[in-house]
């Protein structure tokens, strides 16, 4: 059956209610399990051995005395992994990420590990391995990293995308461009010239739950593996890849996930279980410490970036510019090119131009973290933004709605927008009664757009009818942010039943066909799509079903409310067949009644967001307090609109723990200060107020309901509502994230003194 | 690894005296059993004084009050006399880690953990308290700022335990505050940190000044200068920003995570006023 994916513009029943999430009870009572909530009989404990230094040639490892410690299963350095990746660079970074194999990277960077029967004679074990290393010289910062003297992270990268091809290696792996137009004619044009630099340090999605997993594996061939992660499908390709075992032969099993954000999207610790559970051959357990989390698994990218802005005195933007350089960890990525997508994406402009810089450091690798890039794009230009209408005297608020994208804008990284909600986001701001509050002595108001591009992608969903009338609905897409409700709500709404009738289920790796992980806000639209077909297709059984029972031509059945009921005068005398007496009799109508979807969801609608934020600064101390903040966000429409709430709130919370102080703090030696809670700060309950929401609803015309992503747009905009809020608090223009209290207080002081 | 539950002090002061490995004493556990499970100490003998009669006592003398090695920061918050008495120190005690983590930690704890960034310790100093030390060789008592002689480093020899931590009866016209900065609002530690104690006459003028910081030095300090620069003096802006001043000056910080140099020092002159204020406004003054 064909599927029509677009805005059919429905009234709606089930969708936009707010029922109690099916997750709930569980999570609540300590009964759901996360990863490190999974035993097995024979069971080990896996623990790793990482390095303390930040870059240094491995010489020799040597496992015997650890082998030879009572309790010890198994030993595994790199040679246990040996490579498979046969020419997929990707591929080979991941491989060397989960195990060193000739040179350590970072602090932190797996060097060997060890199954044992229990954690204390695990950790004994580490203490009995001797590593050989040859200490060479690091970089942990961006900008020094640049420098042609820094000490070279991996000699056989070349600077990509530069116009002639590099004769040296260096640890800028990639040069990219975006924009339309002549920058230096629209300069030529401004009356006023914003020009600033800003950096932003390396954060941490900071998950309350560690990485965790049992894998085991059998002498057949066969492996499981249970595992917390933001998706299995992928993990479970990555491992087997990695493993060298057949990708249907290795089951995924996903745990409840206690948080992801992006950073449970790549293998870290997995490849590693599996390959203890193949040498000892018993199940092993290996769940990550914090510190372990801090120091090895995916923060996100450190940045410099410089922004050129220009406009007329009537506020017109004349041209835009920027320089973005993103720290990708010791291996090459796409972080800075993401960002300089990004940067601009918010306004109409004639001439613009970004171009990014992928840069390694001695520090782990990058990864996901909501909106990846966006939000330090997003802090340097709004900040620019901010300033420049300040310089033109003109209201920002206004000044960022006269320059806003509409739709037909063409984009600053290429494509032609479609109906888009920058403009309503910014309107709402206007009038939103936070604007004209009363602001208090020692604070400021400051505010921001953002953008995320939001993502689609292969998904899979199978909704299977009992003979009871109850509906499972099986989905590939981890459960992150309230999905399994939103897609009850869905289904319900389709087969026209009640929410309570259904009950979501995350299937494993074996039970559903293929589905990318849950990024790129995708979980609830991209299942929300499939889970709408699969109806659609399950209702097309029932009412064969129902025809069959009549003795109609289906053609004549139609679906309504839970029913099929026979259209037409003709059949005036057939009472309607609920879904439940179809499913009843489903045994001797043709057996079990289901629908199937399989679907690449395309059409991910981009998604904006204004936010305004008050912050109080004691000068003389240099803390800031967060005392309001509203986020406004385009949801296309909201299926359970708590959870894009709360979605709302999570971006923002976690954008003011990274813009106020969150960060990673590395010594002259390389090594990571602060790899805890203590002392990486994220923000406890009495340090946020009560984000305040408003969701907007600007359909998405590739979805049947109109949806789009929320899950990621929300922090984009915080590290620099933020900064402007403290910028005018403090009287002095912020430009270092994070405005921790002492870099607050110098720059203060710094003011005072010229 | 033993664990041992004496019921009296003298035995626990035999067995400690008598371990052969590392030892350690528990209390409230929350700093002791953090370092265990993150590997940083593996205790041989673990003794732990919860079940010593007396110890979790808050007991009212003749001079003042008794507070017992186990009595929890939380249980000194319950104390309307000690609060009334002591508000600046229950203050500082209720400022530890969590509301879950100050219902298993203790003064004797934090003092005895010797951090720098210690929140009691530098109200204690300020209040004068003195520290009850049960050994091998009997009792003695010393002031609280004599326990902590550097990170870590306590001036405890083998077998000691401190018992109690003794506050005298607060004075007439006295009062005493505490500060500290963190950069979150709860659940953190101290960065830097002030306790002032203060007596005034019936006129408002300060006739006898205690102030200290924390995680300023390598140990508490007490800052003499700073009462000099107070007594004799009613709260004038003068006498604050002297105060300020000398407490910036006599701030010995390093750099590190969680602060610089210069920010310690600023810093510490600001919640030596700030708290000086509060202190002279809870003795009467003005």
């Amino acid at each position: 059956m064909n599927f029509d994916p677009r805005f059919s513009g429905r009234k709606f029943s089930s969708v936009g209610t707010r029922p109690i999430r099916p997750d709930g009870v569980d999570k609540v009572t300590g009964r759901a399990r996360y990863g490190a909530d999974f035993n097995m009989a024979g069971q080990l404990v896996g623990r790793v051995l990482r390095s303390p230094h930040a870059h240094a040639k491995i010489l020799k490892i040597d496992t015997s005395k650890a082998e030879k410690l009572a309790g010890v299963k198994a030993v595994i350095t790199a040679a246990d992994l040996p490579d498979l990746t046969d020419g997929d660079s990707a591929m080979y970074d991941v491989l060397d990420n989960c195990m060193a194999r000739t040179k350590a990277l970072y602090d932190g960077h797996a060097v060997a590990a060890v199954a044992a029967v229990d954690a204390r004679t695990a950790r004994q074990a580490l203490k009995l391995i001797e590593v050989d290393y040859e200490l060479l010289p690091h970089v942990t910062d961006v900008d020094e990293a640049m420098k042609h003297t820094a000490p070279l992270i991996n000699d056989t990268l070349f600077t990509e995308g530069l116009e002639e091809k590099p004769v040296k290696p260096s640890n800028v792996t990639k040069r990219s461009q975006f924009g339309h137009g002549d920058v230096h004619q629209g300069f030529g044009h401004a009356d006023f010239i914003v020009e600033r630099s800003f950096k932003t340090e390396q954060t941490h999605q900071g998950y309350i739950e560690p990485h965790a997993c049992v894998a085991s594996v059998s002498s057949d061939g066969t492996a499981d593996l249970w595992v917390c992660t933001q998706g299995h499908f992928v993990y479970r390709q990555h491992c087997a890849q990695l493993l060298g075992l057949e990708a249907s032969k290795l089951r995924v099993t996903s745990s409840e996930i206690g948080g992801g954000f992006g950073g449970k999207t790549h293998v870290w610790a997995e490849p590693v279980a599996l390959a203890l559970s193949r040498k000892a051959g018993r199940p092993v357990k290996l769940v990550m410490t914090r510190d372990e989390v801090f120091r090895a698994s995916g923060p996100t990218s450190a940045t410099s970036i410089d922004v050129k802005i220009g406009a007329r005195k009537d506020g017109t933007i004349t041209a835009a510019e920027a320089t973005l350089r993103y720290s990708s960890g010791p291996y090459a990525g796409t972080w800075a090119e993401i960002g300089a997508m990004t940067a601009f994406a918010c306004y109409k402009l004639d001439n613009v131009k970004t171009v990014g810089f992928e840069v390694l450091v001695n520090r782990p690798k990058t990864a996901a973290y909501r909106a990846p890039s966006a939000p330090m794009a997003a802090f340097a230009v709004e900040s620019a933004v901010d300033e420049l209408a300040k310089e033109i005297g003109m209201d920002p608020v206004d000044f960022r709605i006269k320059n806003a994208a509409q739709e037909g804008t063409r984009s600053s990284y290429g494509p032609v927008y479609g109906p888009i909600g920058i403009g309503p986001t910014l309107e709402a701001a206007k009038t939103h009664p936070h604007m004209k509050a009363p602001l208090g002595k020692n604070q400021g108001r400051g505010m921001a757009c953002g953008f995320w591009f939001n993502f689609g992608g292969q998904t899979c969903v199978d909704l299977n009818i009992g003979m009871d009338g109850s509906v499972s609905l099986a989905v590939g897409t981890v459960d992150v942010g309230g999905s399994r409700a939103s897609l009850s709500l869905v289904a319900a709404e389709e087969l026209g039943i009640d929410y309570a009738q259904l009950k979501a289920v995350v299937a494993d790796t074996s039970s559903l066909g293929y589905n990318d992980m849950t990024d790129g806000s995708r979980g609830t639209f991209s299942s929300s799509m499939a889970t709408i077909s699969a109806a659609r297709n399950a209702i097309k059984i029932l009412r064969d079903r129902a025809a069959q029972t009549w003795d109609i031509p289906v053609d004549d059945v139609v679906w309504e409310n839970g029913h099929a009921i026979a259209k037409g005068e003709k059949y005036g005398n057939l009472a309607a067949l609920s879904l439940k007496e179809i499913a009843a009799a489903s045994g001797k109508t043709g057996g079990p009644i289901a629908g199937h979807s399989e679907l690449v969801a395309d059409g991910a609608g981009v998604s904006f967001a204004t936010h305004i934020c008050d912050i109080e600064v004691d000068p003389e101390t240099g803390a800031a307090r967060v005392v309001r903040y509203t986020v406004i966000q385009d949801a296309g429409k909201a299926v359970h609109p708590t959870y894009v709430e709360g979605q709302y709130q999570g971006g923002a919370a976690q954008g003011i723990g990274w813009a106020l102080n969150e960060e990673y703090i590395y010594g002259k030696d390389g090594r990571l200060q602060n790899a805890g809670f203590l002392d990486y700060r994220i923000p406890v309950c009495s340090d946020l107020p009560m984000i305040d929401t408003q969701i907007l609803e600007i359909p998405n015309p590739n979805h049947p309901y109109g949806v789009r992503g929320v899950g990621e747009t929300s922090i984009v905009p915080p590290l620099a509502a933020i900064a402007n809020a403290v910028s005018n608090a403090a009287g002095v223009r912020m430009t270092h994230i994070p405005m921790s209290p002492p870099r607050i207080l110098a720059a203060i002081e710094a003011e005072r003194g010229g | 690894m033993r664990y041992i539950r004496p019921l009296s002090i003298e035995d626990a002061v035999g067995l400690l005296a008598g371990a052969s490995g590392t030892s350690a004493i528990l209390a409230g556990g929350s700093d002791l059993l953090v370092r265990m499970k993150g590997g940083f100490v593996e205790p041989d003998l673990i003794v732990d004084i919860k079940a010593i009669e007396g110890l979790s006592e808050i007991r009212e003398t003749a001079d003042g009050f008794s507070i017992g090695a186990t009595v929890p920061c939380a249980v000194l918050g319950e104390s309307s006399v000690l609060k009334k008495a002591w508000p600046g120190v229950v203050e500082a005690a209720k400022l530890i880690g969590s509301k879950q983590v100050q219902g298993r930690c203790t003064i004797t704890g934090n003092l005895c953990n010797a951090s720098p960034a210690a929140d009691s310790v530098p109200a204690l100093v300020a209040a004068g308290a003195k520290a009850v030390v049960a050994g091998p060789s009997g009792r003695r008592t010393i002031p609280v700022g004599a326990v902590p002689i550097g990170p870590g480093k306590t001036s405890l020899t083998k077998g000691e335990i401190i018992e109690a931590i003794l506050l005298d009866s607060q004075a007439p016209r006295s009062g005493d505050a505490y500060l500290r900065f963190i950069p979150r609002t709860e659940m953190d530690i101290a960065v830097v940190s002030a306790g002032v104690n203060l007596t005034l006459d019936e006129h408002g003028v300060i006739t006898a000044a205690r102030v200290a910081l924390g995680a300023a030095a390598p140990t508490v300090l007490l800052v003499e200068e700073a009462a000099e620069a107070l007594i004799g003096r009613k709260l004038d802006e003068a006498a604050l920003e002297r105060l300020a001043k000398v407490c910036a000056g006599a701030c010995r910080p390093i750099d590190d995570k969680r602060g610089t140099i210069e920010f310690r020092r600023k810093v510490a002159g600001v919640l030596a006023r700030r708290a000086t204020t509060t202190a002279y406004a809870r003795a009467g003054g003005k």
